[in-house]
């Protein structure tokens, strides 16, 4: 039994980038808000201390940063024939905890999607005819549109204080920027980082062969920032303990760096850490939330009671969530009726690996989302008239950080261990790079979220399963934007190149992404969506899921930064029209 | 604020004054109890202000601020406003009790009438809290109250403030706020034997386990370098380019200076850097030469440095301005005390967060990971390098500091 | 490894120290609030750090008997054998580096899902063995010296390097079927683990004396390229840096 505690105005679950941009949204407008979160308190100089911070068995390795798979996991099949199976090991994606959540240990890769984007189905049938959409492809519009969508990528790249060289302005294309971006309202808040050899030579050659290469958009500032919110970051070292990694010295965007101190400061506000969310409740005919049940490190129930009710966690949880609280309908395959589950999707990711003889990358040095890219391959920037698919991916060279638990590239038939492994190793460490295509993952029918039937987690809940695999659509996009990244490659003259594009089925073991969406999706149509453009639930007006899982599918983009405008988008709902008339669906 | 610059109110002293309730009074009385910071020590918790019960360590043992709100059995309630002026200018309790001079009342004897009065009425309208203190936690001889008469005697001259002449009005209101409610020397003004404010007026002094620093126009040890802009900065966000306010100062700031009114704050700037009230022969005194890169410690130094700190505070030592300060030409490396700088390295701290900086970019601790030798080495290297120059620091100091903490 | 002050327990924190509007409190069954809840910047507290321990390679064995160490020696040495590049991964540490990853947290998978039902399913779903580090290094080096008895007469560890050579070659084309323990899942871990402990931080046990960086040009646990990242094509020539520290640490004379 829940011990009830006292109302607040707003309740908001998970404090990574969206529900701290939400919470502070909505303190900012006055309500009082909790913020529950499931992980403990974050703090850069305590647990990203620069001197123990650089512990690759620690981080990457033993994912320290990572949801414990004993606390919770998901199940995962490739169709509905087989039976689903944990992963006691994340593998595919790295889920976070904590303050911050995945975005301490991000890239900091932050694209704003294309304007297509939003109306993908809309633009597909006006260019390609309205059948040209395979069956196998259940993509939809999102049911807002660039225009809308611009303001808020604009607030999250100031909080984030985004480097990057814009492309397109009000004033027109803009030399060394990404010519396939929308027009945006204003210029990168902190000006491209510095470039290391290999993404330096790979925009070289792409600009030799027509393309028009780019800095990669990274909110991993490259000057001291301060944002819109008083909180100030240092720049990025490119010391190369970056993706699975806290950033020791505040360069590296997370709620914890941009956000959160000055949000922790705000009377209106409290966070509750290492309180796990079971439930959303509602009154009795399921029309509003009364608020959420949670349980402490102690094992206590409470219930918070909150007139409006956030749930911002990962894509997983905030789906999770939704089935486990029956907030909509399940969905379900072979009817392709509900909505709860419906529309997952994931990256086709893809890469080209270049072993030289001459070349020094000092691939050490390095930062998540550091290097060059170019779009000629991405979403519809080409013609696909003819080829059999949609879709498409960002192709670029961003160098991690060569840390050699994990980075040892040798060609294929490199002997595994022994004396020939060892030579192989050494010569090849400094003198490989590796292009990589982020492809698109357009959803489908086939592809969905659900509530696994035989294994739960420590409380006893349900484990999320995921039915997962790659559609036709996307191998055959993943062969020919691999093949365009290898012309790339073969013009830069190495000594060999290695073609890796993603075949099926979908494999867990790997590292490919975190790049997860879908299943509680956003859209028009409350028959294929859950939330409207406002991230409000159809059907229950007070009750708000922001996150990647708003995604009706996924373009060849990383997602963090549209996760960020959608969480500006439902707090500017919340605040500029929820809030007028309580307890009714935003009809603007 | 601006028309009580340099006056000086002469109310006579009257048995029986009455707690003003004019609003103004005691919205006045308010912001001098902000000037003074009398909630750095008053206060332990935000939600019961001035309730007191806070400890504070002195050399000569921990000492527990009072509750001065009104409550009659545990706080001032029965207290007269002569009884508290007694308090603030002489340090004489109610009933006659000695109070001890943690209690900054040898700079509070300089406060203005109109000011300890309002400050007065403010307080009588604050939330009366239950909650009873014992002030003396000393240890024998010093828990003996009688012993501060002696210590008064040496020590301590009850007198009022004197403006300057030659002085402009600015100037003037700078030395009230700074040696009167500010009391600036309690902390910044080593103390002699007896805990009293010994003769190196500023020249910096430890306070409990951090270093106040020289905060005289010396430009290489104490604050010359600054402009007023930068000292205001400080004062008013709880950091500049040089560092952030950690320690006592957090407090400080948090409590007291991010409050005070920019006039205010540009009096106290322009009063320090002046050197208004300061013997020349005192602190202006030359540089010292830096020791040489080929110094083992400096060069041992030198690696740690850039393989443990030049991540934040950049390989030459220039920082980033609003979260990593800079330590080239840097006063506060250079002063002769290390308590501080071995204190940050060892067991890291988190600067204040105010409105204006909330930032709060905390210092990692390296106790765990730099031995005695290490932090000597990389504290002599950047006390050495980039314009600072400063004796080296020994391991031995960094071991003393090290139990002390340990030992806390 | 020099042992630093790793125990540096938090001083009793003053008054100054209980800064600002802080207040994390794990407040009780008062019903007023939950969880471990924050309200203000949370205040810094002394020497407060995540660090880990590094790990004292002198000590005995943590969880391997001297029969199973010998035999992890004699494995890793010859997954990572002497030659001109380094050092053998048995004295880079290898075998102490396993030995204390199984005696800790990863050895019992403590932070996985470890729940079942166990079922075998398809390659793409990943590790479903009810097997834990220990148990299947435990199981392992038993079967693996119980085969090389029958078959050769001797434990793994008293053959010789061509023999051990092959019979590791055996295991990792499942040309060898190990009682007790599916095979790949043996000999997949303890490549894996060999290798991280050959180029881990050497505050791990391994990579001793940081050789396999050293091997690599791998500049280790440094934080600030900004000076070099524009520096292309060029060798920077950085001696490599431990978590723990580098002998340029040092005072010199």
């Amino acid at each position: 039994m829940a011990t009830k505690l006292p109302p607040t105005d707003a309740v908001v679950v998970g404090l990574g980038w969206a529900g701290a941009i939400i919470a502070n949204q909505l303190v900012d407008a006055g309500l009082k808000v909790v913020g529950v979160e499931r992980g403990p308190w974050r703090d850069t100089a305590r647990d990203f201390n620069i001197a123990s911070v650089t512990d690759e068995l620690r981080y990457a390795q033993r994912q320290e940063l990572m949801l414990r798979t004993a606390q919770n996991t998901i199940t995962l099949r490739n169709n509905p024939t087989q039976t689903a199976l944990p992963m006691r090991q994340w593998g595919s994606f790295h889920p976070g905890n904590g303050t911050g959540g995945a975005g301490n240990h991000w890239a900091g890769i932050t694209f704003r999607f294309q304007p297509e984007e939003f109306r993908l189905k809309s633009h597909l049938e006006e260019r390609y005819g309205a059948d040209s959409i395979p069956d196998e492809l259940s993509l939809q519009d999102w049911g807002t549109d660039w225009e809308e969508m611009e303001p808020h990528y604009d607030a999250f790249e100031k909080i984030a204080g985004t480097s990057g060289r814009a492309g397109q302005l009000a004033s027109g294309r803009q030399e060394g920027g990404n010519p396939f971006e929308g027009v945006r309202s204003s210029d990168y808040p902190t000006p491209p980082l510095k470039q290391p050899y290999s993404p330096t030579l790979f925009a070289e050659t792409a600009r030799e062969m027509g393309y028009q290469p780019f800095p990669v958009p990274s909110s991993l500032v490259s000057e001291a920032y301060t944002n819109p919110l008083g909180v100030t970051m240092g720049p990025c070292t490119f010391c190369g303990f970056c993706t699975n990694y806290g950033c020791a010295n505040y360069s590296k965007a997370s709620a914890i760096t941009t956000v959160l101190p000055a949000l922790i400061r705000k009377e209106n506000f409290e966070a509750r850490t290492h309180c796990e969310v079971l439930k959303v409740t509602t009154d009795s005919d399921g029309r509003r939330a009364t608020g959420i049940v949670y349980v402490d490190s102690a094992g206590r129930r409470w219930e918070q009671p909150a007139e409006i009710v956030v749930i911002a966690a990962f894509t997983f949880e905030n789906v999770r969530l939704m089935l486990t609280s029956n907030i909509g309908e399940a969905y379900d395959p072979a009817t392709r009726r509900g909505t709860t589950g419906r529309n997952y999707a994931y990256q086709t990711a893809n890469n080209v690996q270049l072993f030289f003889d001459d070349k020094n990358f000092n691939p050490y040095i390095g930062a998540g989302a550091v290097g060059m890219g170019i779009d000629e391959f991405n979403n519809d920037n080409f013609d696909h008239a003819g080829l059999g698919f949609f879709g498409g991916g960002s192709t670029r060279v961003t160098p991690i950080g060569a840390t050699p638990i994990n980075a040892r590239p040798t060609p294929p038939g490199t002997p595994r261990w022994g004396s020939n492994w060892k030579r192989a190793t050494v010569d090849n460490y400094a003198s490989t790079m590796t292009i990589g295509c982020e492809a698109s993952n357009y959803s489908s029918p086939n592809n969905y979220l659900s509530l696994d039937p035989t294994y739960r987690d420590r409380l006893g809940r349900p484990l999320l399963r995921i039915t997962f695999d790659f559609t036709e659509n996307d191998l055959r996009m993943a062969q020919y934007v691999t093949e365009k990244t290898a012309e790339i490659a073969r013009r830069m003259n190495p000594r060999q190149i290695v073609a890796n594009p993603r075949t099926g089925p979908w494999d867990g073991r790997p590292y490919q992404s975190s790049h997860v969406v879908g299943g509680f999706v956003m859209g028009a149509d409350p028959s294929n969506s859950s939330v409207n453009k406002h991230l409000q639930v159809w059907g229950v007006p007070n009750l708000f899921v922001v996150g990647a899982s708003a995604f009706p599918q996924n373009p060849g983009y990383n997602p963090t930064g549209t996760v960020g405008a959608l969480a500006f988008k439902a707090a500017d709902g919340i605040v500029n029209h929820y809030l007028r008339n309580p307890g009714e669906m935003i009809s603007t | 604020m601006k028309t009580l610059v340099g006056v000086t109110l002469a109310l006579v002293p009257m048995a029986g004054w009455a707690a003003s309730t004019e609003y103004q009074d005691i919205e006045r009385g308010r912001y001098i109890g902000v000037l003074g910071d009398c909630a750095a020590c008053h206060t332990a918790n935000d939600d019961q202000p001035f309730a007191g019960g806070v400890p504070l360590e002195t050399p000569f043992g921990t000492l527990i601020a009072p509750n001065i709100t009104p409550d009659p059995a545990t706080g001032l309630g029965r207290w007269s406003y002569e009884e508290f002026k007694a308090a603030m200018t002489e340090g004489v309790g109610k009933g006659g009790y000695h109070l001890y001079p943690a209690m900054p009342y040898p700079s509070y004897t300089l406060m203005h009438e109109k000011d300890i009065r309002d400050l007065w009425s403010f307080l009588q309208t604050v939330t009366p809290v239950e909650n009873a203190i014992e002030a003396n936690q000393l240890p024998f001889p010093f828990s003996i109250r009688s012993v501060m008469m002696g210590w008064n005697w040496l020590n301590f001259d009850e007198r009022t403030f004197e403006p300057d002449p030659e002085q402009s009005d600015e100037i003037n209101r700078g030395a009230y706020l700074v040696e009167s409610l500010g009391h600036c020397g309690t902390c910044h003004t080593p103390r002699n034997f007896m805990g009293g404010e010994g003769s190196d007026k500023f020249a910096g002094a430890t306070v409990e386990g951090w270093y106040a620093p020289n905060i005289t126009p010396n430009a290489h040890v104490g604050i010359g370098s600054w402009s007023d802009d930068e000292l205001v900065e400080y004062l008013q966000t709880g950091g500049n380019r040089y560092g952030f306010a950690s320690g006592p100062m957090a407090d400080e700031v948090h409590h007291s200076s991010q409050h005070w009114t920019e006039d205010d704050l540009y009096a106290v700037a322009r009063y320090l850097l002046s050197g208004a009230g300061l013997d020349s022969s005192d602190w202006d005194r030359e540089p010292p030469e830096p020791l040489p890169e080929d110094n083992p410690q400096v060069a041992a130094g030198s690696h740690i440095y850039f393989d443990r700190c030049s991540g934040c505070h950049t390989p030459n030592g220039g920082g980033e301005y609003g979260i990593f300060p800079q330590l080239a030409s840097n006063p506060l490396v250079n002063g002769d005390n290390t308590t501080s700088l071995i204190r940050v390295v060892l067991a890291g701290s988190r600067p204040v967060a105010t409105d204006a900086k909330p930032t709060a970019p905390a210092m990692p601790s390296f106790a765990w990971n730099l031995n005695d030798e290490e932090v000597a080495s990389v504290l002599t290297f950047v006390r050495n390098s980039w314009g600072n120059a400063a004796p080296a620091v020994s391991a031995g100091e960094v071991a003393d500091l090290r139990e002390e903490m340990r030992g806390n | 490894m020099k042992h630093k002050d790793d125990d540096a327990a938090p001083g009793g924190l003053t008054r100054r120290q209980l800064l600002g509007s802080s207040a994390a409190l794990l407040v009780g069954a008062s019903g007023a609030a939950s969880g471990l809840t924050f309200q203000g910047t949370p205040e810094w507290k002394p020497f407060d750090n995540v660090a880990v321990e590094p790990v004292d390679t002198e000590a005995e064995w943590q969880f391997f008997t001297d029969e199973e160490a010998a035999t992890v020696e004699a494995i890793v040495e010859r997954l990572i054998p002497a030659d001109d590049l380094s050092m053998s991964g048995k004295d880079a540490g290898c075998a102490v580096f396993i030995d204390r990853q199984l005696a800790g947290a990863y050895g019992g998978y403590e932070r996985l899902y470890m729940h079942g039902p166990f079922q075998d399913g398809t390659p793409e779903q990943g590790d479903q063995s009810a097997l834990t580090p220990r148990q299947r290094y435990r199981l392992g080096l038993g079967a693996l010296n119980d085969h090389c008895r029958n078959e050769h007469g001797a434990v793994f560890a008293e053959l010789g390097e061509d023999q051990r050579d092959r019979l590791l070659a055996q295991l990792e084309d499942e040309e060898i079927q190990l009682d007790d323990i599916d095979t790949p899942i043996f000999f997949e871990l303890v490549l894996k683990n060999t290798m991280e402990g050959f180029f881990a931080d050497p505050i791990h046990g391994g990579n001793r004396d940081m050789v396999s960086w050293k091997m690599l040009g791998f500049p280790g646990a440094r934080y600030d390229y900004r000076n070099y990242v524009e520096r292309h094509n060029e060798d920077l020539g950085f001696e490599p840096v431990s978590i723990g520290g580098r002998p340029d640490w040092q005072t010199q004379g």
